[in-house]
């Protein structure tokens, strides 16, 4: 196993996958000449060719619409949004045409499809490019969405999507790509829709994935050092969702705390917590509490937006009001 | 036109290239953060066309707004401010590089998303033509733009509704790495009018004059109620697209044949052919402009940071 950062496990990914198969290929705003705008496609136009590294005009809907096309003739497009807040403008593509076909005729057609988009704030885009939006997508049935928090994960999720039948939203956060983490060489595949424990811990549950789940281990690592053990549940997938893992840490701690960088309402909190007191209610033995992002739009100014994205501090506080009320 | 109106637009221009040169600066130490997209190069397009503008005409941009801004009177101070972040900024410090504004002085933003303000465009026309005033929107937006639905859903719609608004495209041969040959069916951007049956006009961005002289043009006629049209600017940025573009696009040499075309050296050639203006009196108004950006830094960097109750503020209207 290599030690290599989580833009490293993606374009690993990626490369290997097209060798692998001629009908991956790649499109996308600056993904050939540019080399990718965060870096993960650097040398695929030189080693794949046009062809198969397409750069597109700035035109999202025409490629998620072309690359929707392009898999119901057996092709496997890997087409990247820019950032997430682009999707917006291929929304229609994404929700009403991907999430659908299969579905809506019968099953006969199949849109092998992975959309990769980076998602996240913290970095003084402002409002329109800084969002968090991955629950809007996860309510989509038909649509699957996976968000690694891990380079492994990344690697082996990213190989499970482009080698899935289903449309997949494979969404990455730009303040991770140098996050480094062991990440098995060659054929690695983690299966889409498996939560999975990253710590365990007998106090509490906390459930997150993404890039909180870095700042709930760092939150964890400082409750350590006060006696109070923390058990973390990576979702990975946002759909499907897999509530076992989460159900098992639960039924052991009885309290549990949800965390994620988009809003709260509506949100990814909204639907473990829902699920928990549905599926555990005789479980529970304190309100489960949901840290999120505070319901504005990002601002541009540093100390505004860093108070607006949930952080270590606000993991702590949420952990010990639902421990000690 | 007069000589003290040809020195205010010189000062302008160099105002906004001092203006950027030292947010890139400020950005290197760490004092700007996020997207800062530098005008340097194509300052003469917003400098002409701003100039041919009635103060009730509209102007509306995407996110390479700050000569934009100091061209529709946005103060240098009230641009540095907001690329620092601080309460004093033009858009509270909320905003930042890309989301300049002063509605008072019909400077309708900087918006990030590609060709999603040419539709708002369209809307603000619509303001003007629905009560019957007679305001012209003018809309920049690059060639890059071009090729995004929004943009010819914008068009269509003018035309079909007969709106009053100058579509003018900075074409500055890229959108981001991508030339415009590899991403647009046409080079010539004006050409896309056509489908539209839009007059369009093409002129020499880095030439301040021409720019002026075509833009009053049409901007009169549009004001006469003759619909909308479109006039591509060709132009060259001579920085990256954003701060740490590794420039892999183009080659060092191109860059380099474009500076030698400066919009700002062309301007000054001109005002001294002409003898409208002597090596000492831009001398002058050169010293005049860093004092004004010198002064803009102070300033912003003396500002207040926003209080943080400003994070709750203008989420709604209405409490
Ligand atoms: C809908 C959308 N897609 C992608 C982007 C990312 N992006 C920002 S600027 C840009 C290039 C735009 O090029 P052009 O319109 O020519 O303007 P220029 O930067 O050259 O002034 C891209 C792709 C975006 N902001 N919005
Ligand atoms: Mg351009």
């Amino acid at each position: 196993m290599a030690r290599i950062t989580m833009r490293e496990a993606i374009s690993q990914a990626l490369w290997e996958e097209m060798e692998r198969d001629p009908k991956v290929f790649i499109l996308g705003e600056e993904v050939g000449v540019w080399g990718g705008t965060y870096a993960v496609t650097k040398g695929f136009y030189d080693h794949f060719g046009p062809d198969r590294v397409r750069d597109t005009p700035i035109a999202e809907a025409a490629i998620v619409g072309s690359a929707i096309g392009a898999a119901l003739t057996g092709l496997r497009p890997v087409a990247e949004i820019m950032t997430i807040n682009f999707a917006f403008s291929a929304m229609d593509h994404i929700v009403n045409q991907a999430a659908k076909i299969h579905y809506m005729f019968g099953g006969q057609m199949t849109v092998p499809l992975v959309i990769r988009a980076v998602s996240g704030g913290g970095r003084q885009l402002g409002a329109t490019h800084s969002q968090t939006p991955d629950a809007i997508f996860a309510h989509f049935p038909g649509l699957k969405v996976v968000a690694p928090g891990t380079p492994a994960d990344a690697k082996g999720l990213l190989k499970a999507a482009i080698r899935s039948d289903d449309p997949v939203l494979f969404i990455e956060h730009a303040t991770l790509y140098q996050v480094r983490g062991e990440v098995p060489e060659g054929d690695y595949i983690v299966p889409l829709g498996k939560s999975t424990v990253q710590r365990e811990g007998r106090d509490l549950t906390l459930v997150t994935y993404s890039k909180m789940l870095e700042v709930s281990t760092k939150a964890a690592d400082q409750l350590a050092r006060e006696g109070i053990e923390v058990e973390i549940v990576d979702l990975r997938s946002l759909r499907p969702l897999d509530m076992g893992p989460v159900l098992a840490s639960f039924k052991k701690t009885n309290r549990a705390v949800i965390v994620e960088e988009g809003w709260k309402s509506y949100g990814v909190g909204s639907e473990v917590a829902a699920r928990l007191y549905e599926e555990a209610f005789d479980y529970v033995d304190a309100p489960i509490k949901r840290v999120a992002q505070k319901e504005v739009p990002l601002p541009y100014n540093r100390t505004l937006e860093q108070s607006a994205i949930p952080g270590v501090e606000d993991v702590i506080t949420a952990v010990k009001e639902v421990l000690h009320g | 036109m007069e000589k003290s109106e040809h020195f205010r637009l010189y000062h302008e221009m160099v105002v906004i290239r001092r203006l950027e040169e030292k947010a890139a600066e400020l950005y290197q130490q760490g004092k700007i953060g996020g997207f800062l997209h530098l005008y340097i190069g194509q300052e003469a397009v917003s400098t002409g066309l701003i100039s041919a503008r009635r103060p009730e005409d509209r102007v509306i941009t995407a996110y390479r707004d700050h000569g934009v801004a100091i061209n529709c009177g946005l103060s240098a101070r009230e641009v540095m401010a907001e690329l620092l972040g601080k309460a004093t900024g033009c858009s509270k410090g909320k905003g930042g590089s890309m989301h300049m504004a002063d509605v008072h002085k019909n400077f309708w933003g900087g918006h990030a998303i590609v060709g999603a303000h040419l539709p708002i465009a369209a809307g603000l026309a619509l303001g003007d033509a629905y009560v019957g005033n007679q305001a012209v929107t003018m809309c920049m937006f690059g060639d890059g733009a071009t090729n995004i639905g929004y943009f010819h859903e914008a068009l269509n719609l003018s035309k079909v509704w007969n709106l009053p608004v100058l579509w003018v495209c900075e074409n500055n041969l890229y959108g981001m790495g991508t030339a415009v040959e590899r991403a647009s069916a046409v080079s010539e951007i004006s050409q896309k009018a056509l489908g539209y049956g839009m007059p369009s006009r093409r002129v020499n961005g880095m030439d301040l004059m021409e720019v002026r002289q075509v833009a009053s043009e049409m901007i009169e006629q549009i004001r006469q109620g003759a619909g909308p049209m479109m006039l591509e600017a060709i132009t060259y940025r001579f920085r990256g697209h954003s701060m740490g573009d590794p420039e892999r696009y183009r080659k060092p040499e191109e860059v380099h044949r474009y500076q030698e075309n400066d919009p700002i050296g062309i301007y000054r050639r001109y005002l001294i052919d002409q003898k409208i203006g002597t090596e000492d009196e831009l001398n002058a108004l050169d010293d005049d402009a860093m004092a004004v950006v010198q002064d803009a830094v102070e300033f912003a960097e003396a500002s207040p940071e926003p209080a943080p109750e400003e994070l709750y503020t203008n989420v709604y209207v209405e409490a």
